[in-house]
């Protein structure tokens, strides 16, 4: 917060712009219009903001969470009213659900102007109420600092998540009267609860102090904490010795090569990871919500264990999964707790327990067939991961991805041993995130290998900002597992419609290379698996952004599976039969 | 297959917020897609610089489902508090009607009888027919509107409820 006001004589958009200096912002991502033009006007030749032009604004939009969510640091969109402001909407549902700080400006049809249905207007803060943590209409420019302020604070703390901003263009040319000028002090509203109070941790600490089979349930939460709660719950692991298991959007706060790590719980998580959950007499839950990809069928999850859950959200505990314990805190901060309530106890000789889960890990459910049945010659793409996670771990890179199978096998079969390293759309799942994240974190993360693991179906959703990444000269790298089908979609056609694949085959696909290369990236193409690795090792060898259309097994299932409806014990292994169909309660859910 | 309902027990929530456009869209809209129930909901800014309002929402649902609601509410930025009266003491709720009757002969001066026995004010007349206004709690509002159905009933307005704890505290 600066303590000089900045409103003198300076018009509403350098006002903006002054305010996104202050806080700190390096990138702004946008795309210019009719009711932003004062702004872009103030942009052009300030060298202290650097403009990123996208190609469409729901990329601007998932390019700001990926640098948000590979540097931690708020993301911020630049968008026009109107369609501008409603094509940017599925990226901030997106980070409204995956709890992704960012601050979007939109602009907005004249004051005079709202409510005549005039050219591109929308109802930009009545559309996106119910998807952003908080939005304003900004109507006198005297409120703008304020605003962004407010804005700023509200994005980045407690549980994070996207705020709108809409700015009417005559607030943006508008020059606040001295009288009025900052007359909005920034305000004092919303503190949320970082420290819980000592007697829950004391509590919670002797829960996990007299578990025989105690467990670990993390989410993205730590990773939203900072790297602190990345530490302290690595640290409180060591002290305890709690087998840990991890949401999709937590990977990375513990290391994939720890013993006692149990892989991705839920759907398509790890036998080890839900039967653990399942048999567990305490579990913890830290900074996850008990999504229902998670529970499975609600009255058989974990039913005999005391739940303690630490969420910094009051209305995620006790939302879908009663807990004996709810902790309302931040995740470090809970974690530095019970790290001192704990101090220097022994942890409970947990042999017995972990003897059980290496009798489920025995299982290697992660095992996958090492031909398709359909089709024996062509590339299994667990294996494509496997190799992908083998020749790039050392350099540690940051994985974005699309929606859909691609995604869960490279949860699966990519591992990671740090928090930031993992971008991915976890809560709304939408097709077309990968790329332009990929771009938002390569700007964040310069000196990173960045690579959006994709299929060809989820790809051609933000197709476009291959451009983007072209004319910033971002070495991106896309691994496209190309299966000819949404395979997620057939998968569970497979399951529920006797394979009945309506509409799920991509059919009309465009030659990926040849597309690459029309926009100045490299295209590779992979066929065999003798030609794996030559491909991978070519395109990290290339300088720039490069696409590698990589053709796999066209029935290859994602597994292990909880199906829809089902217990965490009636998990689907590979080599267990599935085809077929359900019945209806199993086929109403999602 | 069935689709499921709840047991819902109802519940009067208190909710302060700030005095900014959108904010009553907000909640209600926050009910709406979170598929929660409004029976009645009063608004009205309470304090001297018009910068705080009152919300009484009047709600029903099983006992985790009211507890969600409180903390769905309690995150919304604009929100400064949230009190469910229900559970938290003894407490008055009171609602305000204006009632129009229309009647000659017995019928109406049956009505103006049975007005002074729910203590029932007259805030308008005409030779044929009087506005009452009454205050109370709801269910002596619904018995008082109940009677004026026989004799004349024309016209029914209600406030919907706005409770306050009892007692010397303050919520």
């Amino acid at each position: 917060m600066s303590d000089t006001p900045k409103a003198d004589r300076q018009s509403g958009a350098a006002i903006l712009t002054q305010c996104l200096v202050d806080q700190g912002v390096e990138f702004v991502f946008g795309y210019p219009g009719g009711a932003v033009l004062p702004i872009y006007d103030e942009l052009f030749g300030d060298e202290r903001l650097r403009h990123i032009l996208v190609r469409h604004e729901a990329g601007a939009a998932h390019a700001a969470e990926g640098y948000a969510r590979s540097t931690g640091k708020p993301g911020v969109v630049l968008v026009t009213s109107g369609p501008g402001a409603t094509n940017a909407v599925t990226g901030i549902a997106d980070a409204f659900m995956d709890s992704i700080p960012m601050v979007v400006i939109t602009g907005q049809v004249p004051t005079a102007l709202i409510g005549t249905d005039a050219f591109q207007e929308a109802d930009t803060v009545g559309i996106t109420r119910h998807c952003t943590k908080h939005n304003y209409l900004v109507k006198d420019p005297a409120d703008l600092q304020a605003t962004i302020e407010e804005a700023f604070r509200i994005a980045t703390t407690g549980r994070p998540g996207p705020v709108v901003v809409d700015i009417p263009k005559d607030v943006q040319i508008a020059v606040p009267s001295a009288r009025n000028a900052a007359k909005l002090t920034a305000s004092h509203r919303y503190s949320p609860q970082m420290a819980a109070p000592a007697e829950q941790v004391i509590e919670a600490v002797e829960m996990i102090a007299a578990a025989e089979r105690p467990v670990f349930y993390t989410g993205g939460g730590v990773i939203n904490s900072g790297p602190e709660a990345t530490r302290l719950l690595r640290q409180l692991q060591d002290m305890t010795g709690a087998p840990t298991t991890s949401t999709l959007m937590g990977l990375g706060a513990f290391p994939s090569e720890h013993p006692d790590w149990l892989g991705m719980l839920g759907m398509h998580g790890t036998y080890e990871a839900n039967l653990a959950m399942n048999k567990a007499d305490v579990m913890v839950c830290i900074g996850a919500r008990f999504d229902d990809r998670v529970t499975g069928r609600l009255d058989a999850f974990s039913p005999e264990s005391k739940k303690v859950h630490i969420d910094i959200d009051r209305s995620s505990i006790n939302k879908t999964v009663p807990v004996d314990l709810g902790i309302v805190g931040d995740c470090a901060t809970v974690l530095g707790q019970m790290i001192e309530s704990w101090g220097a106890r022994k942890p409970q000789d947990l042999g017995e327990w972990k003897a059980r889960i290496a009798g489920w890990r025995a299982r290697e459910c992660l095992a996958y067939p090492e031909k398709s049945t359909k089709d024996p010659s062509a590339i299994m793409p667990q294996k494509a991961v496997e190799r992908l996670h083998a020749l790039t771990h050392k350099r540690e890179p940051i994985i974005t991805t699309e929606v859909g199978q691609h995604q869960m096998w490279a949860a699966q079969y990519f591992g990671f041993e740090k928090p930031n390293k993992w971008l991915t759309s976890g809560g709304l799942g939408t097709m077309g995130y990968g790329m332009p994240a990929a771009i938002g974190a390569q700007l964040g993360c310069p000196d990173d290998l960045v690579i959006d693991i994709a299929g060809e179906a989820s790809i051609q959703m933000n197709i476009q900002e291959l451009g983007t990444a072209s004319q910033y000269r971002l070495p991106v790298k896309i691994f496209i597992l190309n299966n000819e089908y949404m395979g997620m979609v057939r998968q569970w056609q497979e399951l529920t419609y006797e394979s009945r694949y309506s509409n799920s085959y991509s059919d009309s696909l465009p030659d990926f290379v040849k597309l690459a290369e029309s926009y100045g990236w490299t295209g590779i193409r992979i066929t065999e698996e003798s030609e794996l690795d030559a491909g991978i090792e070519a395109m990290l060898a290339a300088d720039g952004p490069v696409m590698v259309d990589c053709m796999v097994a066209k029935d290859a299932n994602c597994l292990p599976m909880i199906p829809s409806g089902a217990a965490h014990t009636e998990m689907l292994l590979y080599g267990d039969a599935h085809e077929g169909t359900m019945d209806d309660e199993a086929k109403a859910l999602v | 297959m069935k689709i499921a309902h709840d047991n819902a027990e109802r519940h009067v929530l208190t909710v302060t917020v700030d005095n900014e456009p959108g904010i009553l869209a907000k909640i209600t809209g926050l009910f709406t897609a979170r598929g929660y129930n409004i029976d009645s909901l009063t608004v009205a800014d309470i304090s001297a610089d018009h910068a705080i309002s009152r919300i009484t929402i009047v709600t029903g649902g099983p006992p985790q489902v009211i507890d969600q609601i409180e903390a769905q509410l309690d995150r919304l930025v604009p929100v400064h508090g949230v009190v469910d009266l229900t559970t938290a003491g003894p407490h008055v709720e009171r609602e305000l009607a204006l009632i129009k009757v229309t009647g000659t002969g017995e019928a109406r001066v049956e009505a103006l009888r049975v007005a002074d026995i729910f203590r029932a004010s007259v805030v308008d007349t005409t030779t044929e027919s009087f506005v009452f206004e009454l205050t109370g709690a709801p269910d002596k509002i619904d018995s008082f509107i109940a009677l004026m159905r026989e004799l004349g009933l024309v016209e029914v307005g209600r406030s919907g409820i706005v409770g306050m704890l009892r007692g010397a505290e303050g919520s």
